[in-house]
C-alpha cells in the first residue's frame, strides 16, 4: 500500500462522516436514518488509519482475500439501509391513507353541514 | 323492514361513471329506507356527480387507494351515524340489490355474510387458470372460517354490528385484502361466517380479464396475500398507522 491510497482511505471515510455530520447538524436527516450511515463511516475510517484491523477482521472471519471484507460490509450496510427506507414507506403510505381517508369523512360532513342533505349539490371547485 | 334502516350500503367506485347512477337508484328502489353511501376512490372521471345525482350520499377519496381503502371510509361512517349493519355491493351493476334482505335476515345469525356465484345459482363463468385460483382459496378460506365458501373473492357481503366493530380498525387495505386477509381477519375474531347463493349480472360497463397471464398474477398475489394474513401476529391488529 502506497502512502497516496493510504490518504486516500482516509479523507474518503472522513468525507462520508463529515457530510453526515453536517446533514444531521443542519437537520436535513434525522439520526434514525443517519445511523448506518454513521456506522459504516467510522468502520470505514477504522479501517483507513489502522489497516491492520483489516486483515485481522478478515483472518477471524476466514476471508482470504481482505477486500472482501470490505464488499461484504458496504453491501451488507446497503442492503440494511434500502430495507429500512423500505419499511419506512410502507408506514409513510399506511399513514397518508388513513388522513386521505378521513380527509374524504371530513369533506363529506362539511357538505352536509353546509348544504341540507349533502346530496345534490357540487362542492366548488369539481 | 326495520333493520334497512339501520343498515348502510357502502358502494366502492373507481370511474364507474357508466353504471354507478343505476346502481345507487336501484339500490334506493329495491330497499326502502336504506342509507347509500358511494365512496369515490379517487376517480378521474363524473363518478361523484353522477352518484350525487343519483341520491347518494358521496365521499370522495382524493386519490385512488382500492376497496380497501373505500370499505374502510364505508365502516367508519357507520360507526360515526350508527348504522349497525355494512353491505358492501360492487358499484359496476353485477350485484342485484334484491339479494340484500336474505343477506340480513342471515346477519341475526351469523356476523358476516358472503353472496356468492358459486352457490347454486346464476351463470357466473370462470375458466382455467383464474378458476382454479378461486377453488383453491375458497378451499383454504374455507377451512380457516370454519364454513363452506364456494367463491371467498365475492365482493358483494354484509356485516353485522360484531364485524362492523372489528373492521373499522382492522379492515385491510392492501391488493386483494379487502376479500382474502378480511376472511382471516374475521376468523381471528372469532367472527361467524356464511355464504349464501346469488345471481351475478354481466356487468354493465367494462369486462371481467380472462387473459392467462393476468390469472395467474392474480394466483400469486391472492397466495401470497393469504400467506402472509395467516403468519400476521394477532398482536399487529389495530396497531396501524392510526395510533
Amino acid at each position: 500500500m502506497t502512502l497516496t491510497s493510504y490518504i486516500f482511505g482516509i479523507v474518503s471515510a472522513l468525507l462520508v462522516l463529515v457530510l453526515v455530520i453536517e446533514l444531521l447538524r443542519r437537520g436535513r436527516l434525522r439520526e434514525r436514518h443517519a445511523i448506518w450511515w454513521l456506522v459504516a463511516g467510522v468502520l470505514a475510517l477504522i479501517a483507513g488509519v489502522f489497516p491492520d484491523t483489516l486483515l485481522w477482521g478478515a483472518s477471524v472471519l476466514g476471508i482470504e482475500v481482505p477486500v472482501n471484507l470490505v464488499f461484504f460490509a458496504s453491501i451488507a450496510t446497503l442492503v440494511v439501509v434500502c430495507l429500512q427506507h423500505s419499511a419506512e414507506l410502507t408506514l409513510v403510505e399506511a399513514r397518508t391513507r388513513v388522513l386521505a381517508e378521513r380527509v374524504a369523512l371530513l369533506e363529506l360532513r362539511e357538505r352536509q353541514t353546509s348544504g341540507t342533505t349533502g346530496s345534490g349539490e357540487t362542492p366548488a371547485g369539481s | 323492514m326495520s333493520e334497512l334502516t339501520e343498515t348502510l350500503i357502502v358502494l366502492p367506485a373507481f370511474n364507474e361513471e357508466g353504471s354507478v347512477a343505476e346502481v345507487v337508484r336501484e339500490v334506493l328502489e329495491k330497499l326502502p329506507g336504506v342509507a347509500c353511501l358511494v365512496v369515490d376512490d379517487g376517480s378521474h372521471d363524473g363518478t361523484f356527480q353522477r352518484a350525487i345525482g343519483a341520491g347518494a350520499t358521496v365521499a370522495r377519496l382524493p386519490f385512488n387507494l382500492g376497496v380497501g381503502a373505500a370499505m374502510r371510509v364505508g365502516f367508519r361512517y357507520a360507526i360515526e351515524n350508527g348504522f349497525k349493519n355494512v353491505i358492501q355491493i360492487d358499484s359496476d351493476g353485477q350485484h342485484d340489490p334484491a339479494s340484500v334482505p336474505e343477506m340480513l335476515q342471515q346477519l341475526r345469525e351469523v356476523d358476516i355474510v358472503i353472496a356468492a356465484r358459486f352457490a347454486g345459482a346464476g351463470d357466473y363463468d370462470a375458466r382455467g387458470p383464474r378458476r382454479l385460483a378461486m377453488r383453491l382459496l375458497a378451499l383454504v378460506l374455507s377451512s380457516v372460517t370454519h364454513t363452506e365458501l364456494t367463491d371467498a373473492t365475492s365482493g358483494f357481503r354484509a356485516s353485522g354490528p360484531r364485524a362492523v366493530a372489528v373492521f373499522v380498525d382492522n379492515y385491510p387495505a392492501e391488493y386483494l385484502g379487502d376479500t382474502i386477509e378480511s376472511l382471516v381477519i374475521a376468523s381471528r375474531f372469532n367472527l361467524n361466517v356464511r355464504q349464501i347463493p346469488t345471481v351475478m349480472r354481466r356487468r354493465s360497463a367494462g369486462t371481467p380479464s380472462q387473459n392467462p397471464i393476468r390469472s395467474a398474477t392474480y394466483l400469486g398475489r391472492a397466495m401470497i396475500a393469504l400467506v402472509f394474513a395467516l403468519l400476521r401476529p394477532k398482536s399487529s391488529y389495530g396497531t396501524e398507522a392510526e395510533h
